[in-house]
């Protein structure tokens, strides 16, 4: 792959619109596109290889973070929100990949293998969400105090004040 | 030398020196010395303590900042003696400033209990009285007071380094009174 850094062009968003789509047809959806940013809502199957899928061939280095969102009883689903960067090929487009999880199976495959700045991201997801990522090499605690038996940014959990 | 002179000295156990150091203490209570003592060497006490506050050097979150900026040329505290340690053995206040999380709690109880006596705690800061922006947090302590006995609270969010100086300086008086109560002999067991 040519990693020569290129400079802003008009365009890139939607090439990879059409490059994720037809990669992985049906499976992603690009939902919108602004300068330089690209949104895409990711089947849960395919969510590891549209990650390796980023970063082998379109060259996305940076995984920024990873974060859980909780839809509430409505919906009864989670999301995973992946911020991607890119510092060469596609110099200064994110990509914004939203993974449903539902409630009844929070499990997602992890990404720390191919951006070893995830590890801590999904760690905090876990403790925070509950989310379970997949062949996380060490999936514990990182910030919250160990005994801990709930996860405080659910909506299910209740702080006195609301009760 | 006949150490049989001094029983006391050749091996006395822990337990042994504070039973014997007690009843030399009461002997000179009940006497009347100890008044005579406190009255005597009282103001030395103060005048030393308060004009060397030594707070423990150690920034919990923005109010540390704040703490930084009252001992820069601008405030200089250390006009009034304010000297940072960074080992709580060497100091005698101590200076919570910022959220206190759960994760934190045992780590102050410690640094707290391994300070000399007399010492004096300081609350700066919301978080540090009352949790403040953390009220109700799954995460903080609602108050610096809820572990260790509070002498003073700076509020402020963060506080500015003029409050902060001027809790040092009623802190200094505090200290001055706590002097002047009479202590040196006290049992100071609870401290």
């Amino acid at each position: 792959m040519d990693l020569t850094v290129r400079e802003y062009q008009e365009g890139w968003e939607s090439e990879i619109k059409s490059k994720l789509e037809s990669q992985f047809s049906g499976k992603v959806t690009v939902t919108k596109t602004e300068t330089r940013r690209v949104y895409a809502q990711v089947d849960r199957s395919v969510s590891k290889a549209v990650c390796q899928y980023l970063h082998d061939e379109l060259s996305f280095e940076h995984c920024a973070t990873v974060i859980g969102v909780d839809l509430g009883e409505a919906e009864q689903k989670m999301q995973v929100v992946y911020h991607i960067d890119n510092y060469t090929l596609y110099k200064g487009v994110v990509v914004e990949l939203t993974v449903d999880v539902p409630y009844d199976d929070l499990h997602i495959e992890t990404v720390s293998d191919i951006w070893g700045g995830a590890n801590w991201h999904e760690r905090e997801t876990w403790e925070l969400f509950g989310i379970v990522f997949d062949n996380h090499p060490r999936l514990e605690r990182l910030l919250t105090p160990d005994t801990y038996e709930f996860f405080p940014f659910r909506k299910s959990y209740k702080l006195r004040g609301s009760q | 030398m006949d150490m049989s002179l001094y029983p006391h000295a050749v091996a006395m156990s822990a337990d042994e020196f504070m039973s014997w150091s007690t009843a030399l203490i009461n002997d000179l209570i009940s006497s009347g010395t100890r008044r005579t003592v406190d009255k005597l060497t009282g103001p030395i006490w103060s005048w030393a303590m308060k004009n060397s506050m030594h707070p423990l050097h150690w920034g919990l979150a923005c109010c540390a900042l704040e703490m930084a900026q009252a001992s820069a040329p601008r405030f200089d505290a250390e006009r009034y003696g304010m000297i940072y340690r960074s080992s709580p053995r060497q100091t005698d206040i101590l200076l919570v400033n910022g959220w206190i999380s759960k994760k934190i709690r045992n780590d102050i109880r410690r640094l707290w209990e391994e300070m000399p006596g007399p010492k004096w705690a300081v609350a700066m800061g919301e978080c540090a009285i009352s949790g403040g922006p953390w009220y109700d947090a799954y995460n903080c302590i609602q108050g610096l007071d809820q572990i260790i006995p509070v002498d003073l609270y700076i509020p402020g969010c963060p506080a500015r380094p003029d409050a902060m100086i001027d809790g040092f300086m009623l802190l200094q008086k505090k200290i001055d009174e706590y002097f002047k109560r009479g202590v040196i002999l006290k049992d100071r067991q609870g401290l």
